[in-house]
């Protein structure tokens, strides 16, 4: 492979740019369903803690989701820039999709994100927690449109070709509800809950350690703290329910891949050989050019058990296919290792909670919280795994076996796709950078006790009467 | 009758950049004034003029592009690597100002520098569009199906010219936003900077009406042809009643006409160049139905565009419509 030639720096320009944005839409989608969970709740008990939790994961959402729009909006023109060979063949299959996620989703969202964030006062808290709703339905639609794009692109259904070389539709619902569509739709949408239940749960797990050692002497304090034990305790419901729910939508999604991309498997399973009676490699180091593994530790039987249900199942090996024909074998095989390991220490930490929680001390071992406030991240690192997987394990394709990578591109200049992968390298690290530093340092403080003073001025301050509630909740708003 | 789905997704689509001009232009233009406030205050006053409606007003530019893929594949993918600089600049540039409106709320000390990244942002980004535009209008070479010039082809006087004329432009957007939001202090700044940049504007508008015909034959035809040029007179004389109700509404301290007849300024010229353009989508080089995608995706997508379109126009008026008003009224002016 040549490392300099515009096809290559292309390819790196559009993971680098697809792998940052990817992680403020798996946030913001389990977010917004948090945020509207917590505004309906209050909504219908008209209990504090619900709005004090909102308000409180209001302003990361605000952040998290502004860097995922500006990020996002830059992939949009990159089918153009970049990939315009691509873009001119695939358009009339995928672009009417996305055009439809544009109308249904992104204008949805940032319709009524205006009146979720500041117009709580200007419209009432019925109003407000439809655009809540709305806003959380516009993440959801979102995903779907955009996992069919990618779902079309791994298993093409539904198309023709015209006479100047584009695919054209033959039949809309085959395209959109592709056969892998299910599969990746659910496993996506589930991971996006995990990664934000860790995160939450981290940061409630994080103000129970520092909350241990203090009192609660006064209504605020005490209202904060039930505030944080609500929040840990939400997540760590909505992660014991979801792991186990993701483990089979993860699975049923590998059964999916093995149907339709075999050579896929092939490189998360680690065979270059087609066995049957096909061991689990545990561990390997692929070598690609000798297409061999080394140093294998590794189950008996267990590889076709799991992908064929069956003692004697076959699983085809890599070396089946010619070389240009095969994705690169190491980053997919220890990119699944990772996010199958990941997924098994949420699975612990799940379990562990419904037996803390049966033994009611949940908000009094420390030693969960810690391992908690290690896993915030742990779901990030776990979606990124996966696209890993999956978009390196679909090579040399953009669709699969049928346009291949190499053939997408545009005819551009290296100097011009090396110099733009430069910026936004060093401008997504500076200021993706930064946000990540805000919204830490917004959780560094438990709910109710944020500094107050730098968000004095922040936008759209109430125009009338403003309840007291709401206003020692809502540091947006100037008392 | 056969209806031409791709002559109403051409329409659709310039509505889409349209709206996208007539509203991110002016929060743009916000930005790009953000250097003339005289303190902290004013510049969170404009700031806050349009935090709530920004986000909305970019998702057009979102529409504008992935409509074009969607129904132009050709054309984008032509467009794009034509004008592959100015639109990373661009793309680029929007980041900035668009983290900026949430980072400088959460900054302690260092506000200043997402000041300067807002304000920046916003101006070069607004100058990058304005030259991928001028790249667009002086023609772009194809050779087959795809883009068959150089990497500079897109810089030239002319789009440096039109970079210049929507800075100028959006300036003006914003100052008269800004007329309609603020009060006091800073509503009379706003005044001051419209009316210097409603006269510039005139001014630019004069020099690309006169400079654009002279880069396309049937652009010379259309303006300047009898009796074709009956047909396109109304436009130049609209543009000189609408300066007029802008700067009669700027002496008698109006609010709200200011900032509708720059509207109608910018709609005018834009219907100027889609006179221009018609029928091509790529000047001299590619027309709209060489460009459309097959019909059936066409007609898929307006489907949906019929149903969610008017959706889309009544919430984003609601949107508006629950943020109306002065900006901050409540707060104490220490001015």
């Amino acid at each position: 492979m040549e490392w300099f030639d515009a096809h290559t720096l292309a390819r790196m320009q559009f993971a680098f740019t697809v792998s940052f944005h990817i992680i403020f839409p798996s946030f913001s989608i389990g977010l917004a369903s948090y945020l509207a969970v917590l505004n309906g709740l209050h909504l219908f008990t008209g209990k504090t803690v619900y709005l004090t939790l909102f308000n409180y994961w209001k302003k990361i959402f605000a952040v998290a989701f502004g860097m995922g729009v500006v990020s996002g909006i830059v992939m949009s023109y990159e089918f153009g820039t970049n990939w315009s060979v691509f873009a001119d063949k695939v358009g009339p299959v995928i672009g009417p999709l996305m055009g439809y996620e544009v109308m249904s989703a992104f204008f949805l969202e940032a319709g009524f994100l205006g009146v979720m964030l500041f117009g709580r006062e200007r419209v009432g808290p019925r109003l407000h927690f439809f655009a809540t709703l709305m806003v959380a339905a516009g993440t959801a639609m979102s995903a779907f449109w955009i996992l069919s794009v990618n779902s079309w692109m791994q298993t093409p259904a539904g198309f023709g070709y015209n006479d100047v070389g584009q695919f054209i539709v033959k039949d809309w619902l085959e395209v959109i509800f592709n056969p892998s569509l299910p599969y990746r739709l659910v496993h996506m949408v589930l991971a996006a809950y995990l990664t934000t239940a860790f995160v939450v749960a981290g940061v409630g797990a994080f103000h129970l350690l520092k909350a241990r050692k203090l009192q609660a002497t006064d209504a605020s304090t005490a209202l904060s703290r039930e505030a944080t034990r609500t929040m840990f305790s939400m997540a760590m419901w909505m992660i014991a329910i979801v792991i186990p729910l993701q483990l089979e939508a993860g699975d049923q999604h590998g059964l999916n891949t093995f149907k339709y991309q075999p050579r896929k498997i092939a490189a998360i399973e680690g065979h270059y050989e087609t066995v049957a009676r096909a061991p689990l490699i545990l561990f390997g180091i692929p070598d690609s050019k000798e297409q061999k593994m080394n140093y294998v530790v590794e189950i008996p039987i267990l590889g076709s058990l799991i992908l064929t249900h069956s003692v004697d199942g076959v699983i085809q090996g890599m070396k089946q296919w010619p070389r240009d024909e095969q994705p690169p074998m190491g980053i997919v095989f220890f990119a699944f290792r990772g996010m199958v390991g990941i997924g098994m220490l949420m699975l612990c930490i799940g379990l562990w909670s419904l037996w803390l929680r049966y033994k009611g001390k949940l908000y009094d071992t420390p030693l969960m919280h810690r391992a908690s406030v290690l896993m915030a991240p742990a779901g990030f690192v776990a979606v990124l795994c996966g696209w890993v997987v999956t978009e390196v394990g679909r090579q040399p394709y953009t669709v699969y076996n049928l346009l291949t990578t190499i053939h997408s591109a545009s005819p551009v200049d290296a100097a011009a796709v090396g110099s733009t992968l430069i910026a936004f390298i060093v401008i997504y690290f500076t200021l993706f950078g930064a946000g990540v530093f805000y919204i830490l340092r917004l959780m560094s403080h438990a709910p109710l006790q944020e500094a107050s003073d730098t968000l004095s001025h922040a936008p759209m301050r109430a125009a009338g009467f403003v309840p007291p509630t709401f206003r020692e909740n809502d540091s947006r708003s100037k008392p | 009758m056969t209806i031409d789905y791709a002559l109403i997704w051409a329409g659709l689509i310039a509505f889409a950049v349209l709206a996208y001009v007539c509203l991110d232009g002016f929060d743009l233009g916000i930005g790009i004034l953000f250097p003339f406030a005289k303190d902290e205050e004013q510049r969170d006053h404009m700031m806050n003029s349009v935090a709530p409606v920004w986000d909305g007003n970019e998702t057009w530019l979102v529409l504008g592009g992935g409509g074009l893929f969607a129904v132009f594949p050709l054309a984008y993918s032509i467009i794009m690597p034509a004008l592959y600089a100015p639109f990373f600049i661009m793309l680029l540039a929007l980041v900035f100002r668009g983290v900026a409106f949430e980072f400088r709320w959460k900054s302690h000390n260092r506000k200043y520098l997402w000041d300067f990244a807002f304000a920046g942002g916003s101006t070069v980004a607004t100058f990058a569009q304005g030259m991928a535009l001028g790249g667009l209008v002086q023609g772009i070479p194809v050779s087959g199906r795809a883009y068959a010039g150089g990497w500079w082809d897109w810089l030239s006087p002319f789009s440096m010219l039109t970079g210049v004329a929507l800075v100028i432009g959006y300036s003006l957007l914003g100052s008269t936003w800004l007329i309609l939001k603020a009060e006091g202090n800073l509503q009379a700044m706003a005044y001051r900077i419209a009316r210097v940049a409603g006269v510039l504007m005139l001014i630019m508008i004069g020099i690309v009406s006169c400079w654009s015909p002279f880069l396309h034959e049937h652009f010379m035809q259309k303006w300047f042809a009898w009796p074709a040029m009956l047909f396109v007179a109304p436009v130049p004389i609209l543009v000189l009643l609408c300066a007029f109700i802008l700067f009669r509404g700027l002496k008698h301290q109006q609010a709200l006409a200011p900032f509708m007849a720059t509207q109608c300024l910018f709609v005018l010229s834009y219907i100027g160049l889609v006179i221009s353009f018609f029928p091509y989508i790529v000047p001299s080089s590619v027309t709209l139905w060489a460009a459309a995608a097959p019909e059936n995706s066409l007609k898929f997508l307006l489907v949906g565009a019929c149903v969610l379109i008017p959706i889309i126009l009544t919430y984003t008026a609601y949107s508006y419509w629950v943020f109306r008003g002065k900006v901050g009224q409540t707060s104490a002016y220490h001015s």
